[in-house]
This record gives C-alpha cells, structure tokens and sequence, in this order.
C-alpha cells in the first residue's frame, strides 16, 4: 500500500486530513470504490480520472555481482483536482514521480512534477507506458517492462519480466483500510524477475533481483484520524510474499490488514487480529526519529520474524516527506523486502 | 561655552531672518529637484527590476524561439521527455477597456519555486488558478477595469505593474494562440540528452539572464541619464543660491566672529560649532527638500511612465514608493552641497586675520585677482570642452564635455560682463551714467554668482529647446518620407490577412506588406523588415548613405539596408556583409547596400526583400499591409465593411502621423518642465542676491539721494541696471545655449541612440528667450526696487550716522 504517494499528491493541503491530506472527505463528483468488483486487464492497468488518487508503485530489492545489496524505487502518483475529464491544461490532473536508488551507505532521491492532460506525463495501457519526464515504466504489457528514472547524481534502466498473475488484495481488490469503511482498489505483481543497471555518481553497477509492483487508486483511503502508517512488502526465501500495514490512529487503535501470498500468486487476506507489530528500535535519518527495526509476527502462519533496513537514513526529502527503504528479513522466515513508514515528524 | 557661541551666530540670523530663509530655501529646492529626479529614476529603474524578476529573465536562462514569436507547445513536451528541465511561459499584450496590459501565464507545477510570478498557492487557491474558471494574479498598483469580463483576480506581492498572470491555459486563450507558447525557462542545471534542437524540432536563442527585464535597462539608460543630467544642474544652480548667502553672512558675520576670537574663543571650537550650525540647517533644509522632490516626482511620475510605455515599452508603476536609494542620497547630497558650498567660507573664517580693519572696500583688489584666476578656470574648462568634441564617444563623456562648456561659460561670465561693462564706463558721458556704469561694475561682484545661475539656466533652455524644435521638424519631415502610403490595415489573424491581400490586389494601385521578424546579432535584437519591390521606397525612403544599385540590390535579394542606429552600433558600412540567423538553422549572408535614418527607434533594423523574408521565416505574422490608392476614404470603407475591422485597425496616414507626433510632444513634456523649474530657480537666485544685496547698497545710493536724486529716479535707474545685467548675460546665453545643441545633438544622441539629428537655427526663440530673461529679471528686481522707493528718508539719513 503506497497511500503516502496519494497523499504527496494532493494540493488540496490546506483543509486536508489524515495523512497528506488523503483523509480529506471525498470531494463531490469522485467514484469510490465499491465491494463486488472484478479488476479487469489490461485495462485496469491505465488511469481512472473518475477517482482522486491514483498511483503506479515500484520497488526492487538488488544485488550487484560483489554481494552487495541495493534498492531501487520508482513512484508515479496521480491526482485530481476535480472530478471530470478535460483536454490540454484544462485538465484537472496533476502528477507527481518519485524516484530513488539505496545502497549501504547512500540514499538518492529524485521528484518531479507534470501537469496532466498535455503529454507530459500519462499512462496508457497497451502498449503499456507510464511515463513523467524522461521517467518511464514501459513494454509490450504490465508483464514484461523497462524501467527507466534519472536524478540528480544517480539513474537506472531495470528489465522487469514476470508470469505470475496479478494479485488482488483485500477483498477481490476491495481494499479496506480502516474500521469506518474507507477503502480502495488494489492489486499487485509482487513476482517481477529483474536484471539491469544502476548507476550512481558516474559509476555504473549491473544487477539482479525482484521487483514488487502496487496499483492503487481512490477517492478517500483514510479516515480522517488517521496520521500515518508503516507498511511491509516482503519477498520470502520460500517464494511466498507478505504484504502488511499498520494504519496508525490518532483517536482510535490503530487498523493492521495485509495479505498472505503464495508462491503461486493465491492471495489470502490476513485478519488484523492474527497480525502484530513492534517497534524494536528507532533511530534519527536526516529527517525525524523513524523506528528502523522491526519485529512482525502473524500468528496463524507461524510467522515471527524482525527487520533491519539496508540503509536506517532512507528518508525520502520530497514535498511530502516519508521513509522508505530496502530491508532484510530474518527470524522463522528470511527474506528481503521494502519498508515504508509515514506521518512521522 | 558652545551654546554661547552658538547663540551669539545664531543671532545674527535673527537680525537678518531674510539671509536665512534664502539659504535654506536655495538647498531645499535644489534638493527637491535633485531627489525629485532620483526618485523617477529609482522607481523606473526598480519597475524595469522587478518586470525581470516577474518574468524570471533576471536569474535564469530563457529560451526563445529563433526567427518566430511563438512555437507549438509539443516542443515544449518533447524537451521535457527527453530530460530538459524546462518550463513554459506564454507572453503577450491584451488590451482592456482602453489599457494595454501585459499578459504572463505560467505554469506552477513546473516554474521555479524562486519566481514570484508563481504563486504560492496553497489548497483551493491552487485549484482555482488551475481549474477550469482561472485565477489572475496582478500587483496593488494595477487597475483593472469594473466590469471586465475577466477570471477572478487577487493581489500579490512581487508582481510588476500593469502585468496579469495566470495559468497557462488561461493565456493562451486570453490571448487566442492556442497551443502555443512563447518561451520557455531553463531551470539552473538542466541537461537532457538529445540538444534541445534536436529533442524538439525547434531552434531556439539561449539568452543569459540580466537583470533588467531583457535588455530594457538598457535601452532606457540614456532616458534616465537625461533626467540625471537635469537634476544635477537643478542642483547646482541652486548651490549657486547656498554660495551666495552663505558668502554674504560670512561677509556680515566678520566683524561679529573677529570680536569672538579677541574675546578668547579658540579657533578650533567656533569652527566645530559653525560647521554644527551649517550640518543642523542643511539637515534641515534635505528634508524639507526630499519631502518637495517626493511631490515633483510624485506629479511627473505618470507622464514619465505614459513616455516609457510609449517609446520602449517599458512599464513603470504610475505610483511612488519611499525608497532609501533617493531619500537617502537627497540628504547626503544636501549636507555635501551645503559643505562645498560653504567650505570656501569655512577655509576663510579659519584663516582670517584677527586685528586687521574690516576694509570691505578692498572688495576692488580682490575682485581682479579673482576674476582672474575665474578666467584661467573658464579658459581651462573650454579647452577641454574642446578636447572631447572631437573625442566623446560615450555617454558620460557627452555629459562631462556639457559640463565643461556651461562651468567654462559660467566662470568666464564675471570676466566678460566686468570687460564690457569696463568698456562701456570709458565710453559714458554724463555724471549719472558714469555713476550708473561704475555702480554696476560694484554690483557685478554680489549678482555674479546669481547671473552665472541665470546663464545657466538660459543656456540649457536654448540648447534644450534648440534640440528639441529640431528634433520635431526633423521628424515631421521623415514621417512625411516613411508614412508614404495612404492606408495601413491589420488583420486579426493570417486567414483575413490573405483575404485582405487577395481583395485589396484588384482594388488599391499597391498592396505593400508591412511584414517583420525579430532576431538576435549577437546578443542584441535585431528587426527584420521585409519590403516589396516598390518605388514608393526607392523614391521616398530617407537614405543617408548608399551604394548605386542599392534597391536592385535589395530586390534581387542579395542585398540589405541597415538603419542609422545599428550602423552605428555595429561600426558598420554600406559594402559591409550582414549574416542574419534563420530559424531553421542556417545563415542569411547579406551585402549592406544602404543605410537609413530611423529617428526615434532604439532598436537596430535591417530591411530585406519580403519576399525572401517570408520565405527564410516562415512563421511570421503577416497580417500588416500598406495600400497605396488615390481614393482612401472609399477604401477604407469598404475595408471595414467587408472585413469587419475596427478603427484601429484601417487607419489612415493622417492619423498615424498624429499619432506619432502626440507621443513624440509627451516625450518632452517632461523635459520642458524641469526646464521651466530651473528657470525658476535661477529667478530666485537672482532675488535673493538682490534683496541681500540692498542693505549693503544703503551706503552707496545714500550720498545720491542726498545729493538730489529722488528715490523713485534711484529706483529706476537699479531696475535699468539690473535689466542691462541680465540683458547681456541673455545674449551671452546665447552662443553657449546653441553649443549646448550642438552637444546634444551631435554628441549625446549619437552615444545614447546611435542617430544624428541635424540641428536647425530658431532666431525667435532666442528673442523668446531674451524677454523671458528681461522678464524673470524684472520680476526678481522688483520687490528691492520697490522697497528701495519707499525706503524712509530717515534709513538714508543713517547711513551718515553710522560708524560704517
């Protein structure tokens, strides 16, 4: 779950809620997402202008050929500003990208923006391209993608492949994120194969690894108590997935969900009961005091594991600020994965 | 002991309140005119700052397409796909009830958070300026008409005046170019792959920031130079006055300081508290001073604006702002110009001879050495006044070899009028006669300093006026060579404009185009102008030199004519090569075959062939037509009919010329003011030297009048003498005043614009001059000659009383 990217995306600060303002109550005019759905490819791949956000959500856990691990990520958020669809600079869109390379001891992070509706930013869904800039997701389809995004001192080109389905989450891709009832749709392709190249300060490094991708897109995902959250996304030895959040509540207990996917792409919804987080440690990144270490356990799966990031200062200096960061996994499972927390100051 | 001293100087301006008024009067109002002055420079100057700051060409790189105004925005989003951190900006001028308003759109997402234009808008305000109804930003100072049919408007800070910005939606449609942009920003440390040109099919001119608002700084330095210029001898003249007071109390606070000094008081303190006494009255005298220029400029502010906008474009704020740049320098430069002019008494006072007589009749001697070495001064001042008539060749040297011609003038005239009036006593007959000849040659020594003011004052009005009466006649002329056609009509858009082509080719005897494109040499722009192949140019257009063949040339399209200005500029000749820049890359070789006179223009123009014109620049407007017939009224008419046009778009030569006159006659509006203001402060110089001048005169006109010449016959014969005084400094103006012209016209305008103007002799203006000179004089004259009718018999009686 990206809702931070959502919310990064929103002009509409100044009377928001919630989070980067995506507890603010649904403008009049924007759909929202009803239970009972199905998600339909390729063409839920694309943009839908009737909701208010909207995002194509990226992140690859790598290894270069002396051992060394890295993180890549690449963000493109949608926002409306009104409900409609209009041509030109009349449109209501406006978008945002995130782009961002981690190793060990370096943490670069690039933003950009695009108005909407004159071609400078976009996706279309087949051929499949998302694209902001010289920013770009695109290939013959969402299963078989070139990756490209370019910042200040850094840029990769990643090769993503896949044969897996995509999965839904929640509830058929009803995604509910609070106990009033916000939600949104959402499915993943969590089992991308990945070759490429990054390049940081001039010096280029080939990689390999996973990659996970998240699609998401709403009018209200949270409620308006709701000031943060910490989310999992984690790739198992064993092949299995683990997508988990704990949405935090400044009035009220805090909402956890997630989904238990297996290696063959069958997602189980995870009760938020049966799911428990612990901070272990917290630590100060160049923005505010973050918990970097983690202890997550799932009862009924047996799952009892901690985590510890690839890089504790992945904090990403944009517009709105969050952390987000490649982390390692160990404990009754191993594995690797992304972390992303958000409403801390 | 300090208050002692300072109470018994102070006295003295008690006895004699008049002696102060006038010094504090003196220094009041040439601070006013100097700060006044300052003041419309430093506001234009922060307009022409904050334009830049508005548009962004103050601190980033622009992007402007080569050879065409616009270009489509699709180029704009190719640059930003292939990396070039670039944002888009659309230009142009919308008229609004009456006002031309410029307008910026631009868009937020991408502008550069240091731009001021952009808003920082949060929350709805961000949606509003983006959404569908729009948004517009202008500055407090900009008004807009009631019941426009405009967007929203809300003021910002930081916005230049008369400038709305919006969104770039919004412009485009305001200004219906849709799809299109006009230039794009480069943010600090854009690099994408591709080259621009390359990555997005459209040559562009990178231009540098500056911090004038693209180039009108520039173009506007000579405008505000002037100004300067005008200021500055304001403010002399009136030192002039600060001299003359200050010199007389010295001269009547002698014996009073003299007694001081036998009394005990150290030198060292009586200075500190005389320079304490000056620095407190010129404190004094610069605010008071600084408060009046704030109301000259505050009323001349929108004339000066109105002539800007009109001649460069330029928009200044027609409302002024309290800025420490003049306020500040008006009171230093009162307290300075009080310190020079008092500095000379100063240096006496410390050196003056304790127990020698008071022997103000040794006025004589000193008055011949004096004037001597006024006379070396003057001669050195015209040699180099000499000098730099054949070498000034920039702006500030053109000002200095005038200030070297009007000091030189200045200082020469005590030496001249003593020479003349020393010749005219040989020459008198009879005992009042000679009386009057050798009274005035002791009067010439107290009105020297306010006759220099008034020869100062004199000769800038003729040399001013003679440029100016020159420089109209001059235009009118060239209007009548250039404005040869009989009907000028604009298009509203490129499809009537090839209508009107089509259906005025049948009905007009010529259909000229009045096509252009803008371009840059260099860094500098340049005008294009395209002309048919027509001899209403061959036979009318005002060349000043040109090779044979020089329009076959042109018409072949080989050749190009270049205007006065860039020839200048450019150092360049008819025979020279010209190399223009094309937008699609390649070069225009050309061979100047003439150069023209473009008076009035400050930018450089180059005239070529229309028809290759059209064809290397494709993407010129070509909406602007000069149509030669016998029958303009009929086909203005039916040009309005058919096409729909207003009236100011079929406009025939008669209105052109009027309105090219109207804006040449404001542009020197402002100039005839401040000459009349100098006029007025050479008036009161005189009056002030006059009336100071009476108490003195008591001892000498006495002994007349008790000899048997009445009062009323003493008046007379003051007021003759005065008369003949300014009577010979007025036709001693004269010579200066047209080397004044002959400066400004060969030397000041040729630095400042690049044209020549020919200079033309107005022997009525000078006989104007001469009895505004008899005037000001008389009028200055007449309250001491008034009061010396009616001085009491008993005042003349105690002259004879008296120790003196």
């Amino acid at each position: 779950m990206r809702v931070l990217a959502f919310l990064l995306l929103l002009p509409t600060l100044a009377f928001a809620q919630g989070f980067a303002g995506l507890g603010t109550a649904t403008h009049e005019g924007f759909a929202t997402p009803e239970r009972g759905g199905t998600l339909t490819f390729p063409a839920d791949h694309a943009a839908h202008p009737d909701y208010r956000i909207e995002w194509w959500y990226l992140t690859a856990n790598m290894t270069g050929p002396d051992g060394a691990s890295y993180g890549a990520q690449w963000t493109l958020f949608r926002s409306a500003l009104a409900p409609g669809g209009a041509d030109g600079w009349a449109s209501p869109q406006i978008w945002m990208g995130h782009a961002a390379l981690t190793t060990a001891d370096r943490h670069v992070v690039a933003e950009t923006f695009a108005r909407g509706g004159i071609g400078q930013a976009g996706v279309t869904a087949q051929p499949f391209a998302a694209w902001i800039d010289d920013w770009q997701i695109a290939g013959p389809d969402l299963t078989e993608v070139t990756v490209r995004a370019r910042g200040d001192g850094f840029a990769y080109t990643l090769d993503l492949a896949t044969s897996a389905p995509f999965v839904a989450q929640g509830d058929g891709g009803y995604s509910v994120k609070s106990g009033a009832g916000q939600a949104s749709y959402y499915y993943s392709q969590p089992f991308y194969d990945l070759t490429g190249m990054i390049k940081i300060d001039g010096v280029p490094t080939p990689v390999t690894g996973q990659a996970w991708l998240d699609r998401e897109w709403s009018s209200q995902p949270l409620a308006e108590t709701q000031d943060g959250w910490d989310w999992f996304s984690i790739h198992f030895e064993s092949g299995e997935k683990l997508m988990a959040f704990r949405l935090r509540d400044n009035s009220d207990a805090p909402f956890h969900s997630g989904t238990w996917i297996e290696a063959d792409g069958t997602p189980h919804p995870l009760d938020g009961d049966t799911l428990s987080f612990t901070e272990l440690e917290r630590a100060q990144t160049s923005g505010p005091q973050v918990p970097i270490r983690w202890r997550v356990q799932i009862a009924q799966r047996g799952l009892d594991i901690t985590t510890r990031p690839l890089n504790p200062d992945a904090w990403m200096d944009t517009l709105f600020p969050y952390w987000e960061g490649p982390i390692h996994v160990e404990g009754s499972h191993d594995g690797i994965g992304y972390l992303e927390m958000t409403g801390y100051e | 002991m300090n208050r002692l001293i300072l109470r018994t100087l102070l006295s003295h301006w008690r006895s004699r309140p008049f002696q102060i008024v006038t010094l504090l009067l003196g220094l009041t109002v040439a601070t006013a005119l100097w700060s006044g002055v300052q003041a419309i420079n430093a506001e234009a100057r922060a307009s022409y700052a904050q334009a830049a700051a508005t548009l962004g060409t103050d601190r980033f790189d622009s992007l402007q397409p080569r050879g065409a105004e616009t270009f489509d925005q699709e180029a704009y989003i190719a640059l930003r796909r292939a990396g070039w951190d670039v944002s888009p900006v659309v230009e142009g001028s919308f008229r609004l009830g009456g006002e031309r308003y410029r307008v910026l759109g631009i868009d937020p997402v991408t502008a550069p958070s240091s731009l001021p234009a952009r808003p920082d808008l949060q929350g709805a305000d961000l949606t509003d300026f983006l959404g569908p109804t729009g948004l517009i930003l202008i500055s407090a100072s900009t008004t807009l008409p009631r019941d426009a049919d405009l967007p929203p408007v809300r003021v910002v800070e930081g916005i230049a005046p008369g400038t709305l910005v919006m969104d770039i939606g919004l412009a485009q449609t305001l200004l219906t170019m849709p799809g299109q942009l006009s230039r794009l920003i480069l943010l600090p440390g854009a690099q994408g792959t591709p080259p621009i040109a390359e990555a997005s099919g459209v040559v562009f001119d990178r231009i540098a920031p500056r911090g004038d608002g693209g180039g009108i700084g520039a173009l506007t330095d000579s405008f505000h130079l002037n100004l300067t210029a005008f200021g500055f001898l304001a403010f002399a003249v009136g030192l002039f006055i600060v001299y003359s007071s200050i010199g007389l109390a010295f001269e009547q606070r002698k014996p009073m300081l003299r007694t001081l000094r036998a009394l005990g008081v150290p030198l060292r303190r009586l200075m500190l508290v005389m320079v304490a006494e000056l620095t407190a009255l010129a404190l004094l005298a610069g605010i008071a001073g600084v408060a009046l220029g704030y109301l000259i400029a505050a009323s001349l502010l929108p004339d000066v604006a109105a002539t800007l906008e009109g001649l460069y474009g330029a928009q200044v704020s027609g409302s002024l702002s309290l800025r420490p740049a003049w306020w500040a320098t008006g009171l230093l430069i009162a307290m300075g110009g009080a310190a020079l002019a008092a500095g000379d008494t100063l240096w006496r006072t410390a050196r003056m001879p304790l127990l020698s007589a008071a022997m103000p009749e040794a006025w004589h001697g000193a008055q011949a050495r004096a004037q001597f070495w006024q006379g070396i001064a003057a001669l050195g001042c015209f040699a180099l006044a000499l000098v730099l008539s054949f070498t000034a060749s920039s702006l500030t040297a053109g000002f200095v070899l005038m200030g070297a011609l009007l000091i030189g003038a200045a200082l020469a005239l005590p030496v001249v009028l003593a020479t003349i009036l020393r010749i005219g006593a040989a020459r008198a007959r009879g005992p009042l006669s000679q009386w009057g000849w050798a009274d005035a040659r002791q009067q010439m020594s107290r009105l020297s300093l306010a006759l220099m003011a008034l020869l100062l004052a004199l000769s800038a009005n003729i040399g001013v006026g003679t440029m100016v009466m020159s420089f109209r006649d001059t235009f009118t002329g060239w209007l009548d060579q250039r404005l040869v056609a009989e009907v000028y009509v604009t298009a509203s858009d490129a499809e009537q404009g090839r209508a009107i082509h089509a259906w005025a080719t049948g009905r007009v005897d010529a259909v000229l185009p009045i096509w252009s494109a803008e371009a840059r040499l260099g860094a500098v722009p340049i005008s294009i102008y395209g002309v048919a192949q027509h001899p209403t140019y061959s036979e009318h257009w005002p060349l000043i030199e040109a090779l044979p063949g020089a329009w076959q040339s042109v018409a072949r399209g080989d050749g190009a004519l270049i205007n006065e200005q860039m020839a200048a500029r450019r150092d360049l000749s008819p025979g020279d090569t010209l190399i223009l820049p094309t937008p699609d890359g390649t070069d225009w070789p050309l061979t100047i075959t003439a150069i023209y006179s473009d008076y009035g223009n400050p930018v450089d123009q180059v005239m070529v062939d229309v028809g290759l014109l059209a064809t290397r620049y494709p993407d010129i407007e070509r909406l602007r037509f000069a149509l030669r017939t016998a029958d303009a009224p009929q086909v203005i008419e039916e040009a309005r009919a058919r096409f729909g046009l207003s009236s100011e778009q079929v406009v025939d030569q008669a209105a052109i010329k009027a309105l090219s006159l109207a804006i040449f006659e404001r542009t020197f509006t402002v100039t005839g003011a401040l000459n009349i203001l100098t006029l007025a402060v050479a008036a009161l110089a005189l009056l002030t030297a006059m009336l100071t001048l009476q108490l003195m005169r008591l001892p000498s006109l006495a002994p007349l009048w008790a000899m048997g010449l009445t009062r009323a016959a003493l008046a007379r014969a003051e007021l003759v003498k005065v008369l003949a005084l300014a009577l010979l400094t007025a036709i001693l103006s004269i010579p200066i005043g047209l080397g004044v012209a002959w400066v400004l016209t060969n030397v000041i305008n040729v630095t400042a614009f690049g044209w020549r103007l020919p200079m033309n002799l107005y022997p009525m203006d000078w006989l104007r001059l001469i009895g505004l000179a008899l005037l000001t004089a008389a009028v200055a004259a007449g309250l001491p000659v008034l009061r010396l009718a009616r001085t009491a018999p008993r005042t003349l009686l105690g002259v004879f009383a008296s120790e003196r």
